[in-house]
């Protein structure tokens, strides 16, 4: 098996021979499904635990 | 089995359990990520017929081996809510819904791309994409008839058994393209032989990823479980504990 870098430039990289809208926007679009299902979460908790502590401390009262 | 699962039905035994396994997850997940897309994007020799357009592979396999094994956990816990009536196990099939969607909708959109440089076509009446696309709107069906419903009880059920009905679907994605003749290609067998098709150098970062997009799944998985666990035990007393400290 051979591992040796495939491009010999960046801008060989970035056009990709010629797919680089395909590939880079499909990359893209992964990163964006990293960040909308982390996204997803940070906002949850957030409002949950505010939540939580809003309802306890009317109880409290 | 019992005993595994009145365990596993406590939502405090797995908070704490999480909160041990989950730095670990996260470092374990980042690395596979990292080293599977760097290899797939740098490493990896183009594809005879494709070129590099063919990278894309590296992404859209993992998404739909994520869209198929996400609802396989969903239609497992539907009938654990059906048969024992155990709520982490609706927590646990509520949490995955999301991911499950959105991977599905991930893999489709990478397959549109990678279609029309290859295909010549984003999309087609072809039975594989199809009933990918079935996959995804019985995903949000799932979604939106929870969200639709009052009571948490009457959402549990009615959600496992639509998940149930739904889960006919993922075999017919799996051999839709052996069964019909498909535009889209079965998948090639992977091969230690340099010279094959799907030779290692080409599916080594694929694992890498697809891994990776498992732990990935895994952490997302855990913390949309935990949040829900707070929401729906906060008269506990160990959630109680846990809001004061905050």
């Amino acid at each position: 098996m051979m591992i040796e870098l495939q491009f010999s430039g960046l801008s060989e990289f970035l056009t990709m021979g010629g797919y680089g809208l395909y590939v880079w926007s499909s990359y893209g679009l992964f990163l964006l499904f990293l960040i909308v299902n982390i996204g997803f979460l940070l906002l949850s908790k957030r409002k949950i635990l505010a939540m939580l502590k809003a309802r306890q401390a009317r109880e409290n009262q | 089995m019992i005993r595994w699962l009145y365990k596993f039905s406590s939502p405090k035994w797995f908070y704490n359990l999480s909160s041990g396994y989950l730095p670990w997850l996260t470092i374990i997940t980042t690395i596979l990520l990292v080293t599977g897309v760097t290899w797939g994007l740098l490493f990896s020799p183009p594809d005879y017929q494709m070129g590099h357009s063919y990278r894309i592979i590296y992404i859209h396999v993992p998404a739909a081996g994520l869209m198929e094994g996400c609802y396989y956990l969903i239609a497992l816990m539907s009938i654990t809510v059906l048969v024992w009536n155990i709520k982490m196990a609706d927590i646990v099939a509520k949490a995955c819904a999301p991911i499950g969607a959105t991977a599905t909708a991930l893999m489709l959109a990478t397959g549109a791309i990678w279609g029309v440089p290859t295909w010549g076509t984003w999309w087609t009446r072809d039975a594989r994409l199809t009933s990918s696309l079935i996959m995804l709107f019985i995903y949000i069906g799932i979604i939106a008839l929870r969200s639709a419903m009052n009571s948490e009880g009457n959402a549990a059920k009615a959600c496992a058994v639509l998940a149930l009905v739904g889960v006919v679907n993922v075999p017919i994605i799996k051999y839709s393209v052996t069964w019909w003749n498909t535009l889209h290609q079965p998948a090639s067998p992977l091969s230690f032989r340099d010279t094959a098709a799907n030779p290692p150098e080409i599916w080594i970062p694929a694992i890498f990823t697809g891994v990776g997009m498992i732990g990935f799944f895994l952490i997302v998985l855990s913390l949309r479980t935990r949040n829900e666990i707070l929401l729906r035990e906060r008269k506990a007393a160990w959630v109680q504990e846990m809001i004061n400290e905050s």
